[in-house]
């Protein structure tokens, strides 16, 4: 086993794997069970594989007498006891892991104090990636800017199939889905540019259907976001129903979010009612609570 | 015109041309060589209307080979689109529908007829009966399969293919986002196909109650039909599940009801649910038969009982309930929250332990054996292996914080085929070399076996192994290409290479068919491996009544006490043997199915309902037509029983 990883390693260019590779506090929890559920296995592993050895070395028919019965053996208790416990012991540690991590990539991540997260609601369209920033009153798309060392939260959705935001080296990835909001907590404690992408199959354009993430400290993120709004064109409904239309974009910035005239699916009936046909005439009732409305329909 | 225009291909291209041409070619070269050789009788009389489990077995077989064709090629073409970074072989919607077939194929039209095949052909011969308890249903079974794959493979040529992957996944696959025919192929064919399955399922549970010789007692069934009858009970509950999933798919699909639509009430995540509360045990209906074939060659072939008969037992009982309740982790991400999540990761990583029990006790057969590694038992010793990294890979993907990492990479897929190809594929053809010579009273070649066997085996890795890897570094699964600065290039080569030793093996498979044909010995006696159960009692070719005198059993292991304890398998005389009469309904009734598909799936309703009827009229019939069966006289038994053992 560890042969075939030396070798893979080297073939991958001696650069580490991106899961393996983690850039904040959600991304490690998931790498630590990764390695050591890896280590784990490998035990197994190579129990298996010498016990087979052993037995294909030492009875094999070659090996034996020409007139060797073998014996009838039904079975023994210990043996089976051992064969069982060994096996449930293992999986009772690693469900004990498993929960415990759970939690915490469910959670917001640890250590940053108090710190207010940022939220960033990420919605996919065929085969794009919409981001808006509800506090800053900002839109990017295909590409999206958080700070360093505080928690951000993702609230994901979808305009048309089901996807999954996937940044590897930030947090593992999760649903975004038409007729519900779901919520992604990660953070960035380095400083850098990351791949992400839907990870989730969604027709023709899916390959090509990956985002920009850009980690960068609190201040030049700031810096960034009054840039935006100096130099941005407003987001009108328009302008967004265009961009959903279906097809590859490049990367784009505007003033204003989608989140007034075309709100999330979340709320009392989680969305179930309301559809991928943005602008319909019921999804106007429900405004999200992050948004104010007004100013989003001064840009109009 | 306008009316034709539907059946176009929507994408079309020089291959699938190429395709057409083909299969018409073929077409003509069949009804030419079947008419001028005059074999339109004898293809109607010994195939079309058989009811002979045989017969259907074999059927199955050859089905299940010529699927796994299809399904091999689909595999090659996405493997050399990957090849390299960039490459223009296919275009994104050809990949798409390539790996959508290849997943639908492989499960459902290639591993689940092999499995049939062989649960057909053997289970009973393996408990003494001299046919399943249904036989005329089980031609049912077998003829809606047939048809139901067939609908599915002309979706390439006929219409445009599905291409929102095997799991078909909504609003994906809904009129919104797949506006050809391809998802109605998908929906239709498979449960067209999945119909015949559900039939099995009550079939042979009924044939394993009632039809076992005197003295089998459950505890006393040899392992292969332990597994089939755990398999055909995880069929008749989860198969339902996916009758009514279809059904909704198709209403959504067809007459705008809104399921599993995103608006109007519909909810795409209850297609996913639906999916995988069927889709979860449908692994362990591929894989519990797997396991019952490896514990017949360990034993056989280690010269030993089986170790651990009971915990063999249990530990299948016990899986076949908990594959029930696994499925939510195969969407860990559709934001359940840790709780659920957590629940279905224990359970999830739970199953590990009935199945390491197994392995265990396979290990534990080999001590004190006297091992001889034949074809099969190569594949035996290569599946405990190469399984073992595919299951701890599964108990891994079980830990749902980790999984939001593998989930829908190339890590997940290299698990999954880890875990099929030397769980199931490993084992069908290690079946199909164990009780090829019971099917055909030849053995296949053995230099040539244990070729192929070492073959595939290296490749599978070759093949998979580098998917872990390109899993961990984020190439996702599905991606019809991905450029040069990912790095996946070097390790999907290595991929391909794999790929194409595959097809190397197989090809020796079939190379070895063609030589076993021409120039092995007929002259094999009734028991050529040296074995235990009791399919080895009779002839080689079964006769059609498999045992002229119903034998007596003692164990499970029956014609290993007639060898080495002088117990007596066939007591008594030879009496008349009561045996079922040959039907064309099954046939006919499943033809008029595949038009009432192809109906359905272009929308044509004045077809579909006089499809409809014609259904229902050949089930009429079978309720007032009278049939008592037939009679072979004991002066006919004594003819066949003489020309059989004259050919020892």
């Amino acid at each position: 086993m560890s042969l075939i990883f030396t070798i893979f390693t080297v073939l991958t260019g001696c650069e580490p794997l991106l899961v393996l590779d983690p850039k904040g506090p959600q991304a490690q929890v998931q790498a630590n069970d990764i390695k050591t559920s890896i280590i784990i296995m490998s035990f197994i592993v190579i129990a298996v594989f010498t016990i087979l050895a052993i037995m294909l070395f030492k009875y094999r028919a070659s090996k034996q007498n020409k007139d060797y019965e073998p014996p009838h053996i039904e079975g023994n208790v210990w043996v089976e006891t051992i064969c069982v416990g060994i096996p449930i012991i293992i999986v009772a540690f690693l469900s004990f892991m498993s929960v415990k991590s759970n939690y915490a990539v469910e959670a917001a991540p640890n250590g940053y104090g108090n710190k207010e997260p940022l939220v960033i609601y990420a919605a996919s369209s065929n085969w794009k990636w919409h981001f808006s920033y509800p506090e800053e009153k900002i839109e990017t798309v295909n590409y999206v800017y958080i700070p360093t060392d505080r928690p951000v939260e993702f609230k994901l959705y979808s305009y048309g199939p089901i996807t999954s935001f996937w940044i590897p080296q930030l947090a593992g990835q999760k649903y975004a889905m038409a007729d519900m909001v779901n919520t992604l907590h990660l953070a960035a404690d380095v400083p850098g540019e990351y791949m992400g992408r839907n990870a989730n199959f969604s027709g023709k354009g899916f390959a090509e259907n990956t985002f920009n993430v850009k980690a960068m400290p609190q201040k030049e993120f700031d810096e960034w976001v009054d840039e935006v709004k100096d130099t941005a064109k407003p987001l009108t409904e328009e302008k967004f129903t265009e961009l959903l239309e279906p097809g590859h974009l490049g990367q784009s910035t505007y003033t204003g979010t989608h989140l007034g005239f075309m709100p999330p699916p979340e709320g009392e009936n989680g969305g179930h009612n309301h559809g991928s046909n943005g602008g319909d005439k019921n999804m106007e009732q429900h405004q999200p609570n992050e948004t104010d409305s007004k100013t989003e329909h001064e840009h109009h | 015109m306008e009316f034709f225009e539907r059946f176009a291909i929507p994408h079309p291209s020089a291959p699938i041309y190429a395709s057409m041409v083909a299969i018409a070619l073929t077409i003509v070269a069949i009804i030419a060589g079947l008419t001028y050789f005059k074999k339109w009788g004898y293809l109607w009389r010994e195939w079309l209307t058989t009811v002979d489990h045989k017969r259907i077995g074999i059927m199955y077989l050859i089905s299940a080979l010529l699927m796994l064709f299809r399904g091999g090629v689909d595999a090659l073409m996405m493997r050399a689109q990957l090849a390299v970074p960039d490459n223009k072989l296919l275009d994104a919607q050809h990949y798409n529908e390539v790996f959508t077939t290849h997943g639908v194929v492989m499960i459902i039209f290639m591993a689940m007829p092999f499995i049939m095949a062989l649960m057909n052909f053997v289970v009973p011969l393996q408990i003494g009966a001299r046919d399943v308890a249904f036989p005329r249903l089980n031609a049912l079974s077998f003829w809606l399969f047939f048809m139901g794959a067939m609908l599915f493979n002309i979706s390439f040529v006929v219409g445009g293919s599905p291409d929102a992957g095997w799991t078909s996944y909504f609003p994906l696959a809904g009129n919104e986002f797949s506006t050809s025919v391809g998802s109605n192929y998908y929906m239709i064919a498979i449960q067209i196909a999945g119909l015949g399955t559900l039939m099995t399922g009550i079939n042979f549970i009924t044939t394993i109650f009632k039809m076992r010789a005197p003295g089998m007692t459950l505890m006393k069934m040899p392992m292969f039909t332990w597994s089939a009858l755990i398999t055909n009970a995880i069929i008749v509950f989860a198969f339902p599940v996916l009758t009514v999933a279809l059904a909704m798919g198709t209403m959504d699909r067809l007459f705008g009801t809104h399921f599993f639509t995103t608006n109007n009430g519909g909810m795409d995540m209850l297609w996913a649910n639906l999916f995988w509360v069927w889709g979860h045990p449908e692994v362990y209906i591929l894989i519990l038969p797997a396991f019952g074939i490896y514990s017949e060659v360990i034993s056989t072939f280690a010269r030993r009982n089986l170790y651990g008969y009971k915990s063999m037992v249990v530990s299948m009982v016990l899986i076949s309930f908990m594959s029930f309740l696994v499925w939510v982790h195969h969407f860990f991400t559709m934001g359940q929250g840790a709780l659920t999540n957590s629940i279905f990761s224990i359970t999830t990583m739970a199953i590990a332990v009935p199945t390491g029990i197994k392995i265990f006790n396979w290990l534990f057969t080999l001590y004190k054996g006297k091992i001889e590694i034949t074809t099969p038992m190569l594949y035996a010793l290569l599946f405990i292996p190469l399984f073992t990294i595919g299951g701890v890979t599964g108990v891994m993907l079980g830990m749902s914080a980790a999984d939001y990492q593998y989930h829908n990479t190339m890590f997940l897929v290299a698990h999954f085929h880890m875990v099929i190809i030397p769980g199931v594929v490993f084992a069908m053809l290690a079946g199909l070399t164990y009780w090829w010579p019971k099917m055909f009273g030849f053995m296949l070649n053995e230099r040539l076996g244990k070729l192929a066997a070492w073959v595939i085996g290296i490749s599978t890795l070759v093949a998979f192994m580098p998917m872990f890897f390109s899993g961990l570094d984020g190439q996702a699964r599905r991606m019809y290409t991905y450029s040069a600065s990912t790095g996946f290039g070097p390790l999907n080569m290595i991929s391909f290479v794999g790929a194409i030793g595959l097809a190397v093996g197989f090809a020796i498979i079939v190379y070895n068919v063609y030589y076993s044909v021409r120039y092995a010995s007929r002259d094999i006696g009734a028991d050529p491996w040296n074995a235990r159960t009791l399919e080895w009692a009779t002839h080689s070719p079964v006769p059609e009544y498999n045992f002229a005198i119903v034998p007596h059993v003692k164990s499970a292991e029956a014609l290993w006490d007639a060898k080495k304890k002088r117990h007596i398998l066939f007591q008594g005389d030879y009496e008349k043997i009561h045996m079922p009469n040959n039907s064309g309904v099954p046939f006919i009734m499943s033809s008029i199915f595949f038009v009432w598909g192809f109906a359905m799936i272009f929308s044509m309703w004045a077809v579909a309902i006089i499809a409809t009827i014609g259904i229902f009229a050949c089930m009429a019939h079978r309720s007032v037509e009278i049939d008592h069966g037939r009679y072979i006289s004991v002066r006919k038994i004594e003819e066949t029983e003489t020309k059989l053992r004259g050919a020892k």
